[in-house]
């Protein structure tokens, strides 16, 4: 035992003397959360748009208010004829253009019926359809108040509510993932560098030649990293709650334990890597290519699994941190109990197990 | 039960080891059939150049490689079967500096004494030489230390826990002359204590250092004896010479019939006669035919170069 703190003392101080890794290990997942929450996000605000308006009467110039009264347009250009349409798609500095016709308000009146167009730039298609559903929502938004001065024979009104995330906020789906990522690439990464360190060194050669057991300078080794990812998970959590406004709505003790799981299983997995690497540069290599990249596109946070092709969505299946984001939303978001994630908890577990298994046995306790 | 009798006296028993790598394609065989024997508290020298197999040989001595062929005891221990408990007892002291250069040199001493389960105060005697010469720089970290002072850290980490046996692969390599003076003069020391010491060198004037000496070279042992038998053992009589024009003299000695062999020795060459009854008369005369100046040409006694030379000689001819 006095061994195996002496063991575990001295990691710490190679953690700790190592200052500059230490100041990117704790503070990674602080930017991250930052960046994430302020400087990236999918939602679509303040996209330029530009008005053709043909019509000039009262109801075009009604709706022209509207449309940039709306958080999410800004409405920069006032277009004189189609010819202007391309140049200023092309120039980029419209997203959107609403086109009114000419007899705007008279055909609303007479007919009951008007024609609008809307012209976006499909070049980037995920924003050129949420700005169409934005734009339309607000003329029919338009239509509706128009509508209440005269009887429509029938109208199905869609009520629609978000469960749990009423406001779409992005922020409640990436901290689960960011959370992932970061113990991910801590606890897997750096023990992996760290064994793989001492076998670079040569110290590895001495250690061999002494008492202590493999499984004892294993677990010394991921002890340090282990405490340094709880303090991640804690600044993770105190930042979204204060700064990101994302609540913790289920059991605080419950995501803290399975944070700490998912911590053992990506130590595992690090482990794991240091076992079939011989230098710091190529575990650090698999350990990007092999984590970080199957982390962020499998687990969930950045692209859905159900739209990716059948085997791909059966790979996803072997990446940890798919379940940990599982569980992860399910506690914090929607804020429900062990009994809805005892299932997810349970194949987490049983890869650690696997994991620590493999690694264990493949520790050499020789050199060659 | 002869074989019994023999590992009680023995420090270190090797039988036949072989070892080969794998390199690419192709097989690289390290050690050929090794068998020596160490008695203990011996202070016994593996002397050969790089490449010879000194450090396989370590390795497989302190259980960190599996051999192909033969087996070894260290302390009456099999090496194979008895690995744990062998690791426990020996001290070992890679080639390659292998402390941690973030600790300090008490941190990194009193991390050796923990993992082999006892204290620096409990072992300070046998240290105690070594270690206060780098004592006032214990607060300094090992990767700032100067060659010598970490070989010195080096040896004291591995003496921490009282070894039975200690293994020092290369322990002078890289280390100024002054150092590894009081180098050997430590071992020396820590003879005294009963220690039985495996070290290799690849410098030959560390083998008259030793007890006994074995010279090694390609994985195969070429004598094992006390160094003053190894440079008795020399057959032939052995000449230093000497001339204004040392990189023509190299030449005509290496076209000459007469000579056996001839290679350079610090500022002279060595040569070897085909004909044992050769005079010094005869081999000045015949420099001189070549019209050398300031020849000199004296007779010596061989010492452990000149017998690796020769044997090196004979194991590739």
């Amino acid at each position: 035992m006095k061994q195996f703190i002496a063991f575990i003392k001295k990691e710490f101080f190679h953690i700790w003397r190592d200052k500059r890794t230490l100041f990117i290990l704790l503070g990674m997942p602080i930017t991250q959360i930052i960046i994430f929450g302020f400087a990236l996000s999918n939602e679509v605000k303040n996209s330029k748009l530009a008005i053709l308006d043909f019509s000039k009467d009262v109801a075009s110039q009604q709706l022209i208010q509207k449309l940039s009264a709306s958080k999410y347009f800004d409405a920069t250009a006032q277009l004189k004829s189609f010819k202007d349409v391309e140049p200023v798609f092309r120039q980029g500095k419209v997203k959107i253009v609403v086109v009114i016709p000419q007899q705007f308000a008279n055909d609303l009146q007479h007919t009951n019926q008007a024609q609008i167009q809307l012209i976006c730039d499909g070049s980037d298609p995920n924003v050129a359809s949420t700005l169409k559903n934005y734009a339309t929502a607000v003329i029919m938004d338009f239509q509706k108040a128009l509508g209440n001065q005269q009887k429509l024979p029938y109208r199905i009104e869609p009520e629609i509510r978000m469960m749990y995330n009423p406001e779409l906020k992005g922020a409640y789906s990436f901290v689960p993932g960011v959370m992932a990522l970061i113990l991910m690439l801590t606890c897997a990464m750096m023990t992996s560098i760290a064994i793989v360190k001492e076998k670079e060194m040569g110290t590895m050669e001495i250690i061999l030649v002494s008492p202590l057991k493999p499984f004892g300078v294993v677990v010394a080794k991921a002890v340090p990293y282990m405490l340094l990812s709880m303090v991640n998970v804690a600044s993770i959590l105190l930042l979204s709650v204060f700064v990101l406004d994302v609540p913790i709505r289920g059991s605080l003790l419950l995501l803290i334990s399975e944070g700490l799981l998912f911590t053992i299983t990506s130590l595992a997995l690090g482990l794991l890597i240091s076992s079939i690497t011989d230098s710091q540069q190529v575990a650090m290599l698999v350990s990007l290519m092999g984590l970080f990249l199957p982390t962020t596109v499998f687990s969930g946070y950045m692209f859905p699994i159900e739209n990716m092709p059948l085997p791909l969505q059966i790979i996803s299946n072997i990446v940890p941190a798919k379940w940990f984001y599982f569980i992860v939303k399910t506690i914090m978001i929607k804020g429900l109990g062990f009994s809805y994630v005892w299932k997810e908890t349970l194949i987490l577990f049983g890869m650690t197990i696997v994991l620590f298994g493999i690694s264990i046995k493949n520790f050499k306790t020789r050199l060659a | 039960m002869a074989k019994f009798n023999l590992n009680k006296m023995s420090g270190v028993v090797v039988e036949n080891i072989g070892k080969k790598y794998l390199v690419g394609k192709s097989e690289l065989v390290a050690l050929k059939g090794i068998s020596f024997e160490v008695t203990k508290g011996e202070l016994f020298g593996i002397v050969g150049p790089d490449g010879a197999g000194k450090t396989s040989l370590f390795r497989v001595l302190t259980t960190l490689l599996l051999a192909e062929t033969g087996r070894a005891w260290v302390d009456g221990l099999d090496t194979v079967k008895d690995y744990k408990e062998i690791r426990k007892r020996v001290g070992y002291m890679p080639g390659k500096f292998s402390l941690y250069q973030d600790l300090t040199v008490e941190e990194n001493l009193d991390f050796f004494a923990t993992i082999f389960n006892t204290s620096i105060e409990e072992n300070y005697d046998l240290i105690k030489d070594i270690y206060q010469q780098i004592e006032p720089f214990k607060k300094r970290r090992a990767g700032k230390l100067s060659g010598g002072m970490k070989q010195k850290l080096a040896l004291c980490c591995a003496l921490i826990h009282k070894p039975t046996v200690l293994f020092l692969d290369e322990p002078t390599t890289g280390v100024d002359a002054v150092s590894r003076k009081e180098f050997w003069d430590m071992l020396q020391r820590l003879k005294q204590q009963g220690i039985t010491i495996l070290v290799s060198t690849p410098y030959m004037d560390e083998a008259a250092l030793c007890d006994r000496v074995a010279l090694m070279q390609n994985g195969r042992i070429l004598a094992i004896d006390r160094p003053e038998n190894i440079n008795k053992s020399f057959a032939h009589p052995l000449w230093a010479v000497q001339s204004e024009n040392m990189l023509g003299l190299h030449k005509t000695l290496k076209q000459w019939d007469a000579v056996a062999s001839c290679y350079s020795f610090g500022e002279y060459y060595h040569i070897v006669m085909k004909n044992d009854d050769s005079s010094m008369d005869s081999i000045q005369n015949y420099l001189h035919d070549k019209e050398y100046q300031q020849i000199l040409v004296k007779k010596i006694d061989a010492n452990i170069e000149d017998c690796f030379m020769d044997l090196m000689n004979n194991a590739n001819g």
